[in-house]
């Protein structure tokens, strides 16, 4: 249960605006970092990709930020409740935030070697992952705003989406490094991309279990469909 | 009614007044109870339009060193304080140092709401008439000026001539408030303030603090620890008569400089 009432000292409302406010901000500098990424995979721009990997220490910096308020909070008002929730899991959310900055950055690096080497047609699969992704970003974080859990759970039940088509991506950079062996560098690469921007998914989706909690008070108990299929045995293999 | 014996490490001449720096500057306070010492050697200094919290056990002083800061200890015999206290640069232990004055610079409001046995206009009224002559209409305007900074007027405007004992706790406390800052002082010293109120009537006093700081240097004794987190900018905590650490209110509370002081804010003693 939330409440919606201004509590009596008002500096306190301002305190917790103040977070939310920095969450959104931070989520906002990791879904663009995401989008940044992806641009210059396609336009295999090395210093551009260096660019988005020294701006992760905003991401960072903010982390460190956030979690300083949420302690000068816990100190000094002894929140009880929502407002506990609130500002417990605004240092959750801000550690999955910062994860998700922190894959974006690793998906620019690896573009520098992906660039070094003869670009082949898979290569924009990964956008097609990169904006599943950055819309479940961007859509967690605008439902965390309005403190919308049920928004939010809309977007945790997206990420199947995105896990199918990692899985596909997967079976398909598969198919290309038997075809040739001369794609396997740049399909590892981007396999280990891909891989970054389903984890990116995964940490939406704990966002949107963070805001659950905070909402309501209870953890979001459903079975998440996972339909990240590569770890699975039952997979058919490819090659015979 | 004489003044008890005080006795000064240095005597501060009663001049003009230096307003720089801190508004209270305490230093080398000492304080005794019929020959029992109660406060140790205390110095610290009290921002301008801030709120300085005191907080400690039971006993430790707190209570003491603020009632040294308008002097109302003179009204009890065989009590004898030593150092100096400047406000704006004079020393207001100095017995040349006008108790009227220091009164009109220095309000008090206490732990239990004491209103006058009088209408509610008559309780803020009534201090304002011993400092100033002023006309009907200028005595009203003022009783409302105060009312409305202590957050009351709109719940009373309509009944002013009622009896201020009919108010609620809450209400009679921030009348007692008005009735201090009616004089227009510089400094309210608040003692336990909001230990005799319920949780809302409290959450109001505070907000209530938290906008008078803008006008007023404010120092608060309270033993309640997160009322101290709450409400100040910087928390002083004493222990048997001594000042142990005095710092940014967040500081203390995050990450105390002494032992001591982290024991008692986390509750390994008190």
């Amino acid at each position: 249960m939330t409440t919606s009432k201004d509590h009596i000292i008002k500096s306190y409302d301002s305190e917790l605006a103040r977070l939310t406010g920095e969450i959104v901000r931070m989520g906002e500098l990791a879904a663009a970092q995401l989008e940044a990424a992806i641009d210059v995979v396609e336009r295999r721009d090395d210093r551009a990709a260096n660019r988005v990997v020294a701006n992760d220490d905003a991401i960072d910096t903010l982390e460190q930020e956030i979690g300083h308020d949420v302690i000068r909070l816990l100190a000094l008002r002894a929140p009880m409740a929502g407002d506990l929730r609130n500002v417990f899991t605004a240092l959750r959310i801000a550690s999955d935030i910062e994860r998700i900055g922190d894959y974006a950055a690793n998906v620019a690096k690896r573009s520098i070697p992906l660039s070094m080497v003869a670009p082949i047609a898979p290569t924009r699969g990964l956008g097609l992952l990169a904006k599943l992704a950055a819309a479940e970003v961007r859509d967690v974080l605008s439902a965390y705003a309005r403190q919308d859990a049920e928004q939010g759970y809309q977007v945790w039940k997206r990420d199947a989406e995105l896990d199918e088509a990692y899985t596909g991506y997967f079976r398909q950079l598969l198919t290309y490094m038997m075809e040739d062996p001369r794609n396997i560098t740049p399909c590892t690469h981007l396999l280990f991309m891909a891989k970054n921007i389903e984890r990116i998914g995964d940490h939406a989706t704990n966002i949107a279990e963070n805001l659950w909690y905070q909402v309501y008070g209870e953890p979001l108990d459903k079975q998440r469909d996972k339909r990240d299929l590569t770890s699975n045995p039952e997979m058919p293999r490819l090659g015979g | 009614m004489t003044e008890p014996n005080v006795r000064f490490d240095q005597v501060q001449p009663v001049g003009e007044s230096a307003v720089a720096g801190p508004k209270l500057k305490v230093r080398d306070v000492h304080f005794y109870y019929n020959g029992f010492q109660a406060l140790k050697g205390i110095s610290m200094d009290i921002p301008e339009r801030q709120v300085t919290a005191i907080i400690g056990p039971s006993g430790c002083g707190k209570s003491t060193l603020l009632r040294i800061f308008n002097r109302i200890y003179a009204i009890y015999p065989k009590l004898e304080a030593r150092g100096s206290i400047e406000l704006d640069g004079e020393d207001i232990l100095d017995p040349r140092y006008s108790m009227n004055r220091l009164r009109g610079k220095v309000g008090m409001v206490f732990q239990k709401p004491v209103p006058f046995p009088m209408t509610i206009f008559e309780n803020v009224a009534y201090g304002i008439r011993h400092h100033e002559k002023l006309s009907r209409k200028a005595m009203e305007e003022r009783v409302e000026q105060a009312l409305r900074s202590a957050a009351l007027w709109d719940e009373v405007k309509d009944k002013l001539k009622q009896n201020a004992l009919g108010l609620s706790g809450g209400q009679q406390q921030r009348l007692c408030i008005a009735r201090a800052i009616a004089l227009k002082p510089e400094v309210l010293l608040l003692d336990e303030p909001t230990s005799a109120l319920d949780p809302i009537a409290t959450g109001r006093i505070e907000q209530l603090i938290e906008e008078l700081k803008t006008q007023y240097t404010i120092v608060i004794v309270t033993h309640n620890m997160q009322q101290a987190a709450r409400v100040s900018d910087q928390t002083a905590f004493m222990y048997l008569g001594e000042l142990i650490e005095f710092d940014n209110t967040e500081k203390i509370f995050t990450k105390p400089g002494k032992k001591q002081t982290e024991d008692y804010i986390t509750g390994r003693f008190g």
